[in-house]
């Protein structure tokens, strides 16, 4: 039952920002490239939900087009991690002990060594602030993360009676990793794949916050909350609502998270 | 035994009491400030924080600049000039001993001025020197400095703090170990963190008031309004959040001092790089800015506009803003005449300072509306300097020039901006013969009139000087006339 609550819960958070960020194509309150300089930092009010920022711009529609930046940048960077970092990993069980498990899973290892953050904002340093630097920073290090999960999962599956049955039919081990391990261990990626789109939507926060993700007139969580930090005390609806946006969407994704574990998983099913 | 507990327990706090009846006011500071200098040798780097901490603090020249911007007598207590304008004569004050207890006497200023013009000399201003033909010491108390050509600005020149005086014996250590001979003598630096200055007993002018001053080093704009809030810091010289003073200024706690600068703000425009390289395309991009606009986004207003590269504070100023009104209107026609009906993108680079950043914002939002995007990039300070003022790979950027009186940057086609003309040239080279007052006014007009007509960059506005200091603290300067914190004159009120 816990599960079902934080599955709901979740849904609910993560579709909310999903939606904010899919009606900001078609319809926001106020173009968030005007300029009102007038009408700066004005507190929430009937014309302004959310009130507006230090050039006058209405928050609610900065945070709606932020989404659009903090979701694009998640998702792509989740695209990246999930499109090498699995068949990395149904490599590795595939061909478990051998040179080239030992290659893939030991070069893992290597990018997990670095701390992601640092190296994302060297990327960025170099490459120059964009939020595809960004997207590219973030993806690379959702590599060894998929990689694992899927070497784990595939590596117990190897060893059961209906893959040897496979065996014995006579396919090889890139049509068995296809065919029979893929469809099972879906559903951990699915899982894991909230966990990081949420730890995604952080670290462009973090990234875009020292002003190397998404650069103006782009709007972005992050930068929204490094721009309201000298104003705290003038006008705190600037730093306030950007900040709950972030952490609203971080912890929708992970109850999502944990209730679709709880959901997907046939043990913990039963036991309820 | 209670009893004499209790007496001599009455006894303590009533020396206690006294004491703090009896305390003196306060005789060391500490000063914030935002940038920290790579070095500590101000005659051979361009970097401000240099100036900023040791200029009229630590190290003197002949003459130097006073609050108000005039200039002044400094270690030379007297000068003649001779009929043809081509010799100066110091006299120097006498009884001058450096801070390691040598003698300044005019040895030491034909060291200084020959080691900052010679060909291989570090000096981050050259120009400065360039008119001197020879020095020659008369006597020790004595100094003959002969020009090739009459130079009008010779004593301002000589003010700068890229034309201190030094010594030869202690030149070597100079970046770590200044010596010079100011009222404050340098004591230790802790890098990353502070600079710490003590008093100078043995000063010849009047003596400081303060024993012990701290310059301390915070980038953050939220920390240094902390530091300033917590009191950690007495003086915050350059306070980087414009937005915060109204707070500061409410409060009994602290004085916020407002005065001009030699920073002019400009967005720079790439001269040599299409479309820019046409007149009219520079044209549109004046009358497509708002300045106000900026001064009230970025600057929460504070600044004056300008519609030229001079300080209005300056006698000679010329009130150009009229001629590059803001005007979308007619920004977009002569965009359709220069052949850009459609607009064009270019590149918006913006170093780190709050004026930049947020104005960037701003001009792109009043570029777009006349149809040109910008591509907008956050540089730092050293990505910046590669990028664009050495490499000129940009297509605009905004920065604030903080020399005093450097109209003449215009004269320099290599310069980052890439201005070439001839005419211009021919103007400097002019003011630069001229001894003549009314006549270099009148050149220093021409010259702001024409980098005005043929809207070489986008002049914004004249950078305020923003301090916050403690309300017991007198005698800091309110304006910037060059990048200097004098503390000389500083003391505690009681």
């Amino acid at each position: 039952m816990r599960g079902r609550l934080s599955l709901w819960l979740g849904l609910v958070l993560t579709l909310t920002f999903v939606m904010a960020a899919a009606v900001s194509f078609l319809w926001v309150p106020q173009d968030v490239t005007q300029l009102a300089i007038t009408n700066k930092m004005k507190p929430p009010s009937g014309g302004h939900l959310l009130g507006t920022d230090h050039f006058g711009r209405d928050i609610l529609s900065m945070i709606m087009v932020g989404a659009r930046t903090s979701i694009a940048v998640a998702l792509v960077a989740v695209g990246i991690g999930m499109g090498l970092g699995v068949p990395l990993g149904l490599t590795a069980a595939a061909h478990r002990g051998g040179w080239l498990d030992e290659i893939i899973m030991r070069g893992n290892d290597l990018v997990f060594a670095f701390p992601s953050l640092i190296i994302a904002i060297l990327i960025t340093a170099v490459f120059g602030p964009s939020a595809l630097n960004a997207i590219i920073a973030i993806g690379i290090f959702n590599i060894p993360v998929f990689a694992r999960v899927t070497r784990g999962a595939a590596l117990s599956l190897w060893t059961r009676d209906w893959i040897m049955a496979a065996r014995v039919a006579g396919k090889g081990r890139a049509r068995i990793s296809l065919e029979h391990i893929l469809p099972n261990v879906t559903n951990l990626l699915i899982v894991q794949g909230t966990i990081q789109f949420s730890l995604g939507i952080l670290a462009e926060a973090g990234l875009s916050y020292v002003g190397l993700g998404a650069q103006p007139p782009l709007p972005s969580w992050g930068r929204m909350l490094a721009d309201s930090q000298t104003m705290i005390s003038l006008a705190p609806h600037m730093a306030i609502f950007p900040g709950l946006a972030i952490l609203l969407t971080v912890l929708g994704l992970n109850l999502m998270g944990d209730g679709l574990r709880d959901w997907l998983d046939p043990r913990l099913r039963r036991a309820r | 035994m209670t009893f004499s507990t209790f007496r001599t327990g009455f006894i303590s706090a009533l020396a206690l009491a006294a004491s703090f009846g009896m305390a003196e006011a306060k005789t060391d500071i500490v000063v914030g400030m935002q940038l920290e200098p790579p070095h500590l040798d101000p005659t051979s780097a361009a970097a401000g924080a240099i100036d900023s901490v040791l200029y009229a603090n630590v190290f003197e020249g002949l003459t130097r600049f006073a609050s108000d911007g005039s200039i002044i007598a400094g270690l030379a207590k007297s000068w003649d000039i001779s009929d043809d304008g081509l010799t100066y004569t110091f006299q120097l004050n006498e009884g001058v001993k450096f801070h390691d207890g040598t003698d300044m006497n005019a040895e030491d200023v034909k060291f200084s001025l020959d080691r900052a013009r010679a060909e291989d000399s570090q000096n981050a201003q050259k120009a400065l020197f360039a008119g001197i033909a020879s020095v020659d010491v008369v006597d020790p108390a004595t100094v003959k400095v002969t020009l090739s050509a009459p130079n009008g600005a010779f004593l301002f020149n000589m003010a700068w703090g890229d034309a201190v005086i030094v010594a030869p014996e202690s030149i070597e250590n100079i970046k770590q170990a200044p010596v010079g001979t100011g009222a404050f003598k340098f004591s230790n630096w802790v890098q990353g963190d502070r600079i710490e200055l003590a008093k100078n007993d043995g000063y010849w002018g009047t003596p400081a008031k303060l024993d012990k001053v701290t310059f301390k080093f915070i980038a953050d704009p939220t920390a240094a309004f902390a530091a300033v809030m917590a009191e950690d810091v007495n003086v915050f010289s350059g306070f980087p959040a414009p937005e915060n003073l109204a707070q500061f200024g409410a409060d009994a706690r602290f004085q916020v001092l407002v005065g001009s600068t030699e920073g002019e703000t400009i967005l720079s425009t790439n001269n040599k790089m299409p479309p820019f390289d046409n007149v009219k395309v520079r044209e549109a991009l004046a009358h497509a800015i708002n300045r106000q606009e900026i001064i009230d986004g970025a600057m929460f207003g504070y600044g004056t506009p300008i519609g030229t590269h001079f300080a209005p504070h300056n006698p000679d100023y010329v009130d150009l803003t009229a001629q590059s009104a803001y005007d979308p209107e007619l920004a977009k026609k002569l965009l359709a005449e220069a052949g850009f009906a459609d607009g064009f993108k270019t590149t918006l680079k913006l170093p780190p300072p709050s004026y930049a950043r947020r104005g960037g914002e701003i001009i792109a939002a009043q570029l777009r509306a006349v149809g040109i995007e910008t591509e907008i990039s956050n540089l730092e300070w050293a990505q910046w300097l590669e990028e664009v003022f050495k490499g000129k790979d940009f297509g605009l950027t905004i920065v604030s020039h903080t020399e005093p009186a450097d109209i003449n940057i215009y004269a320099r086609p290599d310069y980052y901006f890439q201005y070439d003309s001839a005419a211009f040239q021919g103007l400097m080279a002019d003011l630069n013969n001229a001894t003549d007052p009314a006549k270099r006014s009148e050149i220093l007009k021409a010259a702001q009139k024409m980098i005005a007509d043929e809207y070489v960059n986008g002049y914004l506005f004249q950078l305020a000087a923003l301090s916050v200091a403690n309300a017991k603290v007198k005698g800091l300067w309110a304006n910037a006339p060059t990048q200097a914190t004098d503390l000389t004159a500083v003391y505690w009120e009681e």
